[in-house]
């Protein structure tokens, strides 16, 4: 049984359709990378994926549990930490507090500690003190990261976690995914960075307008095939 | 005319201004929330305490403790099935229910106590009087400005150095991302309004003690208190502390030229300020 499913999952944002109908899984210890142009849906995938987006109940089930239709911070009681699109760090917290904060509430007593969160990324123990919202982008994103991993979730949602990074940047940051992975965290990545994703992830999704228009493994997807997907026109 | 007298009883009226005040900076520090029926809380409490006072014949002190939780659940309860239904991107729904629950204190108050004048008993402590360095100080303003220092620090200690406090600020920077984090921010704003009844009740106290008060001089309460969270910057608490000060120094001093320019005198002070540091004096750096 997966660990975390969606069943013909739709979305709404008044009356405009964002997500028609879509099938995903994971499985525990997975990662998994949902590729897709602007407007695909991915973001608002995970947003419901999270509870930041109320759905039908059984649309989403984690567990064999139906949690479609519960808020976001009963999602993550139960597992499921979220990478948020464009970092949202509280600004007048510290880099500290921002992670403590993402231990609220935490759950049981997994590998990721403050401490673990600090060896993984050094940069962000010099600046534990500076307000979270100081530091560049990158290293905001870091602090985004190891705030969702205070939670030691069971299944990590990365939404955009390279958009407006330089690609040193971004190579530094993904060089912390088997680590993430090794703390027993699933993991499903959204990416518009494809040959990033590609290489980390164990299936892919590639979304257009709403649905699914293609998955697989890295191997199996050829180019021509995820162009097609991608763009909706034959390559 | 004794000037330096005169300042200090302005500083320690302010004191008393601060307590009005912090309760109001709390709600709206946390959740962008302009209470209007505040000063109508306030006479609530007195009232409350008030109540205690003569079933149980305790002094106002004992009996403020034992409305401070009574007052911490009035505030949880009224946050969470009232004012978190009205919450939202327009500040107009909260401004009307809170104005219509202002009004049913009132008239609730009215109702319930008539609209005769009274006023907690002081007993000794109200005449009571130390010299200090030529000048006599009342025991009870002295009490009240310690009070709204001690609340400050407390505030302050539970904002910047507990869990509860960082769930505060964070919910207050972003609610749904709080929510991420497994915060509800509804309970956030649930137990932030219990704590600012909590406040309200120490104020109560004082003002109960320190001038007669009826079912209708909540809104005035209000007014100072807004002024003073105004002066001192939006979500400073110790810019709080300095706004009451200031809006009692300006009282005292304008009392002290002529007794009909006191409660101008604060509001022009008020006004002064808003003129030369429209944000106030201690501003949040971001906003």
């Amino acid at each position: 049984m997966a660990m975390l499913s969606t069943h013909g999952l739709t979305a709404h944002y008044g009356q405009f359709q964002a997500l028609f109908g879509v099938d995903i899984t994971l499985d525990a210890g997975e990662c998994v990378a949902i590729i897709g142009a602007n407007g695909a849906g991915k973001t608002t995938l995970l947003r419901s994926l999270s509870g930041v987006l109320r759905n039908e109940p059984q649309s989403i089930r984690y567990r064999g549990e139906p949690i479609g239709a519960l808020p976001a911070d009963a999602v993550m009681k139960r597992g499921v930490a979220m990478v948020p699109e464009g970092r949202k760090l509280f600004p007048s917290l510290t880099v500290e507090e921002n992670l403590l904060i993402g231990a609220h509430a935490r759950r049981g007593s997994g590998s990721w500690t403050l401490d673990a969160i600090y060896n993984l990324f050094p940069i962000l123990k010099e600046r534990r003190d500076n307000a979270g919202t100081a530091l560049s982008g990158g290293q905001q994103q870091m602090v985004a990261i190891g705030r969702a991993l205070m939670s030691n979730p069971d299944v990590l949602l990365c939404d955009e976690i390279s958009l407006g990074l330089a690609p040193v940047v971004i190579r530094d940051i993904y060089k912390a995914m088997p680590r993430i992975r090794e703390g027993g965290a699933a993991v499903i990545i959204v990416e518009q960075d494809i040959g990033q994703a590609l290489e980390v992830a164990d299936r892919v999704y590639c979304m257009m307008e709403g649905r699914v228009t293609l998955s697989g493994t890295p191997t199996d997807l050829t180019r021509e095939a995820i162009h097609a997907a991608y763009f909706g026109a034959a390559a | 005319m004794n000037w330096i007298d005169t300042i200090v009883q302005g500083i320690l009226l302010g004191g008393l201004y601060a307590l009005f005040a912090a309760g109001l900076s709390l709600v709206f520090g946390i959740m962008r929330l302009v209470n209007l029926a505040h000063g109508d809380l306030i006479v609530l409490a007195a009232y409350l305490i008030l109540l205690i006072v003569s079933l149980l014949g305790l002094s106002p002190f004992v009996a403020a403790l034992i409305a401070l939780p009574l007052m911490f659940g009035l505030g949880y309860v009224l946050q969470k099935v009232v004012l978190n239904r009205v919450l939202g991107e327009d500040i107009l729904p909260p401004l009307l229910v809170t104005f219509g629950i202002s009004v049913v204190i009132q008239n609730a108050l009215l109702q319930g106590a008539s609209a005769d004048t009274r006023r907690l008993p002081t007993g000794d402590v109200g005449v009571a009087s130390i010299s200090l360095g030529g000048i006599n100080v009342g025991i009870l303003p002295l009490l009240t400005f310690g009070s709204a220092v001690a609340v400050i620090l407390i505030l302050n200690h539970v904002f910047y150095r507990t869990a509860l406090g960082r769930s505060f600020r964070a919910t207050s920077d972003d609610p749904t991302t709080a929510s991420l984090m497994g915060i509800r921010p509804n309970a956030v704003f649930a137990q932030a309004t219990g704590i600012a009844m909590m406040i309200v009740t120490i104020a109560a106290l004082y003002l109960g003690m320190r001038a007669n008060f009826d079912p209708a001089v909540g809104p005035a309460r209000l007014i100072y208190a807004f002024e003073a969270v105004i002066i001192g910057g939006l979500g400073s608490l110790w810019g709080t502390l300095a706004g009451g000060v200031i809006i009692g120094l300006a009282q005292t001093i304008g009392a002290a030229i002529n007794p009909e320019w006191q409660i101008l005198s604060g509001h022009i002070a008020f006004l002064l300020v808003l003129l030369f540091k429209p944000r106030g004096l201690f501003p949040r750096a971001f906003d």
